[in-house]
């Protein structure tokens, strides 16, 4: 942060993101903005809103509706010695840019016999819980996770809004960072200094000993507000943000479920071949005899994000759908 | 001879060797995948040679090229070591990807070769993406990005036409119109078969060139780029040719006529050229076989040098997964 500008002390999420874009846009001329409605509208999320002002429309730039071909570029931008940050309005949407950031950002510096470097940072809103529907509410951080070449972040606190994207931006790969539309308006104290912060571990962010609750993103929140609840009720969980999805961080849910050896696994992707079922096999692997109960998992109902308020609320992860899981995972139903 | 003239015959000279040393590579790489050297798919562009010679005789050393899956003779023609290329097939750590790309996936950093795209319209994306940041950085270089008639099809061929021109990049878009995407003629996939059409409806000015003609296809390509330079937003090529062999390796070419085949073939872009100087008297009968024996010598190294390579250890198959350090260096 420059000099002479304080941080407020009470910011949102969204507030946060927008300082990293802003501190990124300030601190280094290679760095720029690319996507849909980014500059004059403000960002679909009003993440990037007052950007084009204060850095112009060669910085800040506004894209027709195309998105493989943005992306695509944002990926020659990048090997052209540039720092892109692309803007995808939502996750559902990356999908016309699947074939770009799978078979090109993902591949060329292996299949170029490492020549090739993608400092690239693809933004982008993922996740339900505002009554958009079935395609714009899906959670497909997973299948990007499930990708070598990939990095994939998921922030879930103030801390990580603000503090991802330099270090994203100084990645020499493609990294794929996902903001939860549900986060964009929480709000809470952030340190002035708040700064960059690691992409390599997962963080335990409530410590506790009978039950671990793993989250990611949106979900984070959840598993903390469920943590509490269990605590009312005298079951002490503890609390693991996953933070980044590519390369995945077991170490640390794994030592911690050696000392809680119970499991509930939260994860608002589909059930079937998620990311929730990488995370139960590696603890099936690499700490099977410490499990003193099955996995649980508290997933997505299988079915497209519908629209009503209530269907909506069904169908993804709740903090009570999560207090039962720990529950039965604890023996006290 | 007038110096000018001497000077044109030096070039038509180069151009020349330039084309045969791609016909006679293609043939070794056909021969080779017969023998069972080469695997997986092989994409030969016999037929074709004038295209890459024209196009990379007018860029500069500076400048991008993007490319396809087809893109033997590009890389050749843009200065990829045939040796390098030749090991790449034979999937050798001595190819110029370590042989983790093989024939479809020849990149070359240092040559701004940026491959070699297996998916059509893929790497068009790209090559706006490398315009953008040469214009942002303030320098000249222009990107040539080459393409097939199939790619035109493809949601990417739009999209990109519109941000190149809507963003004024210096980009190139050269379209090897052969006719064909692997069995499926044009005129089948498209409501609209002047390509040059649809380059204009975008704002791009654009042209149809002989392909078969290296000399017109690089006046073009000169004349193009020089606009580019000069900021004027990118332009269109497209650039009339025939592939003489089949699309791959499997093919049992049942979409096109013998006779259609054996007629383009009466315009071989070297067989044409050659006959032109011998009749003008700038090429000797012993100065071609003098080519074609430097050609086959160059050749011959290159194949000795592919089965004197060596595999890249297993234990580095996920090396370069990930770039490891920060860089600065472009590319
Ligand atoms: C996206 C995609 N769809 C289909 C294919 C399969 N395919 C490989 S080459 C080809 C034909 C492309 O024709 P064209 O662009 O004219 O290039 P040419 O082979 O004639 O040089 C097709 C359909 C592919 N590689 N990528
Ligand atoms: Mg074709």
């Amino acid at each position: 942060m420059p000099a002479g500008e304080a941080a407020p002390a009470r910011t949102t999420w969204r507030e946060a993101m927008r300082a990293a874009l802003r501190e990124a846009l300030r601190g280094d001329p290679r760095v720029f903005l690319m996507g849909e409605d980014v500059g004059h509208y403000g960002g679909c999320y009003a993440v990037s809103r007052g950007l084009l002002e204060e850095f112009g429309p060669e910085r800040v730039r506004d894209t027709p509706l195309s998105e493989s071909a943005f992306v695509g570029a944002g990926i020659g931008a990048a090997l052209g010695g540039m720092r892109p940050i692309v803007e995808v309005m939502t996750v559902n949407f990356s999908l016309l840019a699947l074939d770009q950031i799978v078979n090109n950002a993902a591949t060329l510096r292996h299949m170029s016999g490492g020549q090739l470097t993608i400092p690239l940072v693809i933004r982008m809103a993922t996740g339900a819980g505002r009554q958009l529907a079935a395609q714009h509410s899906h959670s497909l951080e997973g299948w990007y996770a499930h990708v070598p070449g990939l990095k994939v972040l998921c922030p879930a606190t103030l801390e990580d809004a603000r503090g991802m994207l330099a270090p994203a931006l100084a990645d020499p790969n493609p990294v794929i960072l996902f903001e939860h539309v549900g986060l964009y308006n929480v709000e809470g104290a952030l340190a002035p200094d708040a700064g960059p912060v690691d992409i390599l571990r997962a963080a335990v962010r409530r410590a506790g000993t009978e039950v671990t609750l793993v989250a990611y993103g949106g979900m984070v929140p959840r598993a903390l507000a469920a943590a509490d609840e269990l605590a009312a009720g005298g079951i002490d969980a503890e609390v693991i943000d996953l933070r980044v999805l590519r390369p995945l961080d077991s170490g640390t849910l794994v030592a911690s479920v050696r000392k809680t050896r119970r499991a509930v696994i939260v994860d608002e992707g589909w059930r079937s071949g998620s990311l929730s079922a990488e995370l139960s096999a590696r603890l099936v692997e690499e700490a099977f005899y410490d499990l003193d109960a099955p996995i649980e998992r508290v997933c997505s109902a299988e079915v497209p994000i519908p629209y009503a308020r209530h269907l909506e609320a069904a169908a993804i992860p709740q903090v009570a759908t999560i207090v039962a899981a720990a529950r039965r995972a604890v023996g006290r139903p | 001879m007038s110096a000018a003239d001497a000077a044109m015959a030096g070039d038509d000279l180069a151009r020349l060797r330039a084309m045969l040393r791609i016909r006679r590579f293609e043939e070794r790489a056909a021969e080779l995948y017969g023998a069972g050297k080469i695997r997986g798919f092989l994409h030969l562009c016999v037929g074709e040679e004038a295209v890459a010679v024209g196009v990379m005789r007018a860029l500069a050393p500076e400048d991008a090229v993007v490319s396809t899956y087809r893109e033997h003779g590009h890389a050749l023609a843009r200065g990829l070591p045939a040796e390098r290329i030749m090991a790449e097939m034979y999937g050798q750590a001595e190819g110029c990807c370590r042989g983790r790309g093989g024939s479809m996936h020849l990149f070359d950093v240092a040559r701004r070769f940026y491959g070699g795209n297996a998916i059509v319209a893929g790497g068009l994306p790209i090559a706006v993406g490398l315009a953008l940041a040469d214009k942002l950085s303030h320098r000249s270089a222009v990107t040539a990005c080459i393409f097939g008639d199939g790619a035109v099809a493809e949601g990417e061929f739009h999209e990109c036409l519109n941000l190149a021109a809507l963003w004024r990049l210096p980009v190139l878009f050269l379209c090897e119109n052969n006719l064909y995407a692997m069995g499926t003629a044009l005129a089948l996939t498209e409501s609209q078969v002047d390509l040059c059409a649809k380059a204009r409806s975008y704002e791009l000015p654009a042209e149809r060139v002989d392909g078969m003609d290296p000399a017109l296809v690089e006046r073009a390509v000169r004349g193009a780029v020089a606009a580019l330079r000069e900021g004027s937003g990118p332009r269109f090529l497209e650039l009339s040719t025939y592939r003489f062999r089949a699309h791959s390796m499997f093919d049992a070419e049942l979409y096109r006529e013998r006779r259609e085949v054996e007629a383009w073939k009466l315009r071989d872009p070297i067989t044409t050229l050659s006959a032109l100087m011998r009749q003008g008297g700038a090429l000797s009968a012993e100065a071609l076989a003098g080519l074609e024996s430097e050609v086959a010598a160059e050749l011959d190294a290159a194949v000795a040098f592919a089965e004197a390579g060596t595999l890249e250890p297993v234990e580095d198959l996920l090396r370069d997964v990930y770039a490891t350090e920060a860089t600065d260096a472009r590319g």
